[in-house]
């Protein structure tokens, strides 16, 4: 069991050495062995999920080599509540893409598939590493791979190589950051354990500018991925751009590295410097709050269905940030560790239901935009503006959908009212939980925050339920909107795709124990409580 | 025996889930099989709880452990060291509503197999859709009344809201010729958001409940420490935790039962199908704010007369603001959505003065009745449109012109049409504007009874005795008003002579739809008298639930002159109506009151213009200044990103045109320049011309001869 986690980590790079044996023409072949290899990392998240002990302090797991001793740099992995649900994610949101995309790719099948088990390497890297360097390394790993999906595989008329080096720059601006603090961290205090540093008592033996540095380092190269307002503008390009598959899993998983980062890293390491920025200088909260009520309104004016939907991540992604804005805030300030806890717990479940039912909305505007490919919601004039009828109002482009692909309509509505937070369904947790812990602990961020919840209701239901399902069908706007697309309901594959997600935004939706149970063993091992 | 059944109850919620997830999975194409799985899904529910409510009626002191009622542990949800337990319960409260909901969500859902034209080649395309809906939305109502904390409550209560937004909406495609009316679609859209904020509001004084309690288990929470903590911790200067966390609570019942001012979704909720309306938007979900103020009660008593007074003052207004609106409505639909309006005001106003049973009595009379009255309207509606279709069919060159079924004023003279719709519709009219011995009459006047009480005696649960009086006056008033309209919808559309040929040809509504309306109509007739003043059961069954959560509820003695007053008040307001439309029904579709009443009635009419004023001041401020922050990320954040990428290009070109050509590259270039020029001057040297090669030779020679020659 020590190299379960090893083996989970570096199968997809097997499989990348496996798939380079097959002639690129076998295309078929290609994709059945990439689909059946993703499964076996699934098989094994799955098997780590249900051997991990919840009920145990410390990392599970856990195993530790040496790999550059001269500068004590360990081969050093672990996983924690935290990390098991983010695992299976990942394992999930791959195995769905790599079915979703071999019907979807149709060029460079082979570069696509190594790729994407490129990328899901790296993104695994990340979760159990517990040494800085490691960390830092599968950080960087994944980026080659995504810089790529973006700019191979996005639709020529979104500017996918601008995108894609928007993405890449950006990122890695930030990471350069982080690579620094890891630096000053280890000719500090000589380790780049994550675990032996988050014991350190008192952080850069007290040397406070440099800890607040060093914070902010890692805070910026975290707060870019996450993405946090005003890091956000890469996102909505890098969205737009990537092929369905690549939205998929920048949303369901590569942000989430950034959100992780928060917890692993920045949190425990830094706690009084993250807690002095969330309440002392409350800038972290207020950037939160931007992110959630600045997203949510400009998603209320998009006209791209998928830009939307990135727009929707930073909102989203805002909540979780406030939780663990909570959370921080909390720290020496006794009475609140109940609290710091919820708030904790519901920003780890913020990131892993936005996983799934993001993840499950870029699925679904791949569906609409495989067969019309078009994802504007109303019809354009000559300088792209939505264009009004005679009564002034916005004529939809798509419009009565809900008639005629029935499947779609009713998947498309439990996915948006997951997002939406609607209680019964997975969303509503994490709000409640990062809420509950924020009223105690940040009240009036809270109340302000709460605003969030209506503003993401309307776009939700005015901006793409309305638009595009509701109201009259007209085929004669579909030819002209589609150049004459069939339309079809969802088929076989779009199904098989999305049931899984649903199923689990149901199922922690109605039934969340077992999720939070990670979560809540992460939480009181970090604050006690 | 009891507490078999009681461990039952989470059968409730689940029964129609079932039934949900049935049609939705399996039978969507077999209709009637849909139908059979809603009705016996319902029907189930509907025997377990009125099991239940004889056996806690039965059983009333003897409730099985822990005293007031029984508890079932579904699971929890880890917090910190602590849980949150999610379950659901069974107590006197919950029994009463289990009285009303599974019983008229049947009698809606039989209702609705005629009402969707089963059978016929009119049958609604969407037909398994609609019983999975409202499948779900049993779901949600059962699960209201049987959750044992606030969260289970509040996933209940949204998916309600969800059902709703999807039953209003239902007819999503509909569009009208007039683009100021209101669509369906449209119409789901405002109930969601406007009920969204209220939620929104509610769940924000769940979450401050949730961290100063640190529980949101009802018991747990209107345990005598819990208050005694909320109402003696003050959140700022000397206003209490309680007060505030009540206000919050109750602006979710704000939302959801329509009360001022997040009213404006209900009458346009009615573009839904009309079991919907019945269903959601008169007997159950709208009534679930009323429910949850009760279910509260000892969390606002604890607020004081802060809380209270705000209960009060906005329940009595709302009655009397949305009776005056309707009075001047032409939809029959829109009438008693107004009127449904008004009735949760005064369920809403008669909690704010403390006459708790009052209010939940008044709510399971006005649930028999307004669900009667709706599902009337709807068969009418149902009648004039056949009779419409019956009129033009045929009739050569189809006319363009729109006509409305919901449209009083092309009704009139339906009582003879319809024998069984009408006698029922003025059963539950007689029900409503509380007309001796209907359900209404008891209930309505209990709540009089008890406002009047309040003042006299100036006891009661902390509210001053002159709102008391102010409660009350607002409340008669709304009373004379609500009969006034309600005659006037009666003789408008059943009485006189009909007023276009639709009204005419309307044939009575098929079986499954009037066999309804005549079950409800005897309850409404005679339900009321389970609540006299003599003995009223409510009383004894609310009783026990206040005693356990230690408030007093005290029983106004019944007062013969509050009665007869009220009763007086109710009558005239009939007289008049008849005074108006009865005496001298009218010939044409123009209202007498119009030109009395002059702008009144144009303000009337367009409901005090709130619809417009929300559009002017939030909606469409919300969308400019959302389409600003989205030019606002593009010009500025945007473009500060493309502008450091811009620096960055525009410096490495300025170092490549400054530094890196002229200096490093003209370094390299340079040693290669002098190398050059080097081998270029050498090669001059090079003539490969053998004696010049001698001849330097020579000279060489002799050169270093000399100089040695000379050195030496």
């Amino acid at each position: 069991m020590d190299y379960l986690l090893t083996v989970i980590t570096f199968l997809p790079l097997a499989a990348v050495l496996l798939i380079l044996f097959i002639p690129r023409e076998e295309e078929r072949t290609i994709k059945n062995m990439a689909i059946g290899l993703s499964f076996i990392p699934l098989v094994l998240a799955t098997v780590l999920w249900f051997s991990f002990d919840k009920g145990m302090d410390g990392f599970q797991f856990e195993f530790i080599a040496e790999w550059i001793p001269a500068i004590n740099v360990n081969y050093h992995v672990g996983a924690d509540g935290l990390s098991v649900p983010l695992i299976f994610l990942t394992a999930l949101l791959t195995t769905l893409s790599m079915i979703y995309s071999s019907f979807t790719i149709k060029n460079r099948v082979k570069e696509f598939f190594l790729l994407f088990f490129l990328l899901q390497m790296g993104m695994f890297g990340v979760f159990i590493s517990l040494d800085l360097v490691l960390f830092y390394v599968f950080w960087e790993i994944g980026l080659v791979p995504m810089y790529l999906l973006i700019g191979i595989w996005g639709q020529a008329k979104d500017r996918p190589q601008y995108s894609a080096i928007k993405f890449f720059l950006y990122t890695l601006a930030g990471s350069v950051f982080m690579l620094l603090a890891i630096l000053a961290l280890y000719f500090t205090h000589g380790t780049f354990d994550i675990v032996e540093l988050a014991q350190v008592e008192s952080i850069f033996n007290g040397v406070s500018w440099m800890a607040i540095l060093a914070f902010w380092a890692f805070f910026i190269a975290f707060a870019i991925k996450v993405p946090l307002f005003p890091f956000h503008t890469w996102l909505p390009d890098a969205h737009t751009a990537a092929p369905t598959a690549g939205s998929v899993i920048l949303a369901g998983v590569l942000l989430k590295l950034g959100g992780f980062g928060m917890m692993r890293i920045a949190l425990p390491v830094f706690p009084e410097q993250f807690a002095y920025y969330c309440w002392d200088v409350p800038v972290i909260p207020i950037l939160a709050l931007f992110s959630i009520i600045y997203g949510a309104l400009v998603c209320m004016a998009q006209w791209d269905l998928k830009r939307l939907i990135a727009y929707s991540s930073v909102s989203h992604m805002g909540y979780f940030m406030l939780g663990i804005a909570a959370a921080a805030a909390a720290y020496g300030r006794s009475g609140l560790e109940e609290a710091a806890a919820m708030a904790s717990n519901g920003a780890a479940m913020q990131m892993f239901n936005h996983g799934i039912i993001t993840g499950g909305l870029f699925f679904l505007v791949g569906v609409i935009y495989e067969r019309a490919h078009s994802r504007d919601l109303a019809l354009k004039d000559a300088d792209g503006q939505p264009l009004r009828d005679e009564d002034n109002k916005v004529i939809p482009a798509f419009g009565g959908l809900g008639k005629m692909t029935p499947y779609y309509y009713g998947i498309f509505l439990v996915t948006a009212f997951a997002s939406l937070g609607l209680p019964g369904l997975a969303g509503f947790w994490a709000e409640f939980f990062v809420f509950r812990g924020a009223f105690e602990i940040m009240p009036w961020f809270a109340a302000i925050g709460i605003l969030g919840i209506v503003v993401t209701a309307a776009y939700i239901l005015w901006k793409i339920v309305q638009y595009v399902f509701l109201g009259d069908f007209s085929m004669d706007r579909w030819n002209q909107v589609t150049h004459g697309a069939t339309l079809s309901d969802m088929v076989s594959f779009e199904k098989v795709t999305m049931w899984p997600l649903v199923g689990l935004m149901i199922l922690f939706g109605v039934f969340p124990t077992p999720l939070v149970d990670f979560f809540n063993s992460f939480a009181q091992a970090l604050f006690g409580g | 025996m009891t507490e078999f059944f009681f461990n039952l109850v989470w059968l409730l919620p689940f029964l129609p889930l079932a039934s949900f997830a049935l049609i939705v999975l399996w039978t969507n194409r077999n209709r009637l099989l849909s139908t059979w799985i809603a009705w016996i899904g319902i029907g189930l529910a509907w025997i377990l709880g009125w099991i239940i409510l004889y056996l806690t009626f039965q059983d009333i002191h003897g409730l099985v452990p822990p005293a007031g009622g029984a508890r079932i542990i579904a699971y929890a949800i880890p917090t910190g060291s602590n849980e949150l337990v999610l379950g659901f319960q069974v107590d006197t409260l919950t029994s009463v509503m289990l009285l009303m909901v599974p019983f008229v969500c049947l009698m809606i859902f039989i209702y609705s197999k005629g009402y969707m034209n089963y059978g016929t080649e009119n049958v609604d395309s969407r037909y398994s859709r609609f019983f999975a809906y409202i499948s779900l939305f049993a779901c949600g109502m059962l699960g209201l009344v049987v959750a044992d904390n606030f969260v289970s409550l509040l996933i209940f209560w949204e998916i309600m809201g969800l059902c709703s937004y999807l039953l209003i909406g239902f007819w999503f495609d509909k569009s009208y010729p007039d683009p100021k009316r209101i669509t369906p679609k449209e119409a789901g859209l405002k109930a969601f958001l406007t009920t969204r904020i209220g939620d929104v509001i509610m769940l924000a004084g769940l979450l401050l409940l949730y961290s100063q309690t640190g529980t949101l288990t009802f018991q747990e929470v209107f345990s005598e420490e819990a208050l005694q903590h909320l109402a003696t911790t003050y959140a700022f200067g000397n206003v209490p935790w309680a007060t505030i966390i009540a206000l919050l609570i109750f602006g979710g019942a704000v939302g959801k039962s329509a009360q001022f001012p997040l009213h404006v979704w209900l009458p346009d909720a009615m573009e839904g199908p009309t079991p919907v309306s019945a269903l959601i938007h008169a007997a159950t979900m709208v009534s679930a704010g009323v429910y949850l103020v009760a279910r509260s009660f000892p969390l606002f008593l604890a607020g004081g007369s802060g809380a209270m007074s705000v209960v009060a003052i906005i329940g009595a207004f709302t009655a009397l603001f949305a009776s005056t609106i309707a009075i001047a409505q032409n939809d029959i639909k829109r009438v008693l959505a107004y009127s449904t309006i008004s009735q949760l005001g005064y369920m809403i106003a008669a909690l704010g003065i403390g006459a708790y049973a009052a209010a939940v009595f008044h709510l399971i009379m006005h649930a028999f009745f307004k669900a009667l009255l709706f599902m009337g309207s709807g068969s009418v509606i149902h009648g004039v449109e056949h009779g419409h279709h019956h009129a033009h069919h045929g009739a050569h060159g189809h006319e363009e012109e729109e006509f409305d079924a919901n449209d009083m004023m092309n009704m009139g003279g339906l009582l003879k049409r319809m024998p069984r719709t009408g006698w029922t519709f003025i059963i539950g009219a007689l029900a409503l504007t509380g007309i001796f011995p209907f359900a209404g009459f008891w209930s309505k006047d209990e709540i009089l009874g008890e406002a009047w009480y309040e003042f006299i005696e100036g006891s009661g649960a902390g509210v001053a005795p002159t709102l008391d009086l102010v409660v009350f006056v607002l409340l008669v008033t709304a009373a004379v008003l609500t009969a006034f309209y309600t005659g006037r919808q009666v003789f408008l559309t059943f009485f006189g002579e009909p007023r276009t040929e639709a009204a005419e040809h309307a044939p009575e509504s098929t079986g499954s739809m009037t066999w309804p309306l005549i079950i409800l109509a005897f309850f409404a007739a005679f339900l009321g008298l389970s609540g006299t003043p003599w003995a009223n059961q409510f009383f004894f069954m609310l009783g026990e639930e206040a005693e356990f959560l230690d408030f007093h509820l005290h029983h106004a003695e019944f007062n013969l002159p509050v009665a007869l007053f009220s009763l007086a008040v109710a009558g005239g307001g009939w007289l008049v109506a008849w005074l108006i439309y009865g005496r001298k029904p009218l010939t044409e579709a123009v209202d007498p009151l119009e030109k009395p009443l002059g702008p009144v009635y144009t303000l009337l009419k367009n409901k005090y213009y709130f619809d417009e004023l929300y559009q002017a001041v939030i909606i469409n401020p919300t969308i400019a200044f959302a389409s600003w922050c989205a030019r606002f990320d593009r010009v500025v954040i945007d473009a500060i990103v493309n502008a450091v990428g811009a620096v960055g290009r525009w410096l490495a070109s300025w170092l490549r045109r400054a530094i890196d050509t002229p200096i490093v590259d003209g370094a390299v270039n340079g040693v290669g320049w002098v190398t050059n020029w080097c081998g270029e001057f050498m090669r001059a040297t090079q003539t490969g011309n053998v004696q010049n090669y001698l001849l330097v030779a020579a000279v060489t020679v002799l050169l270093l001869l000399a100089l040695f020659l000379i050195r030496a």
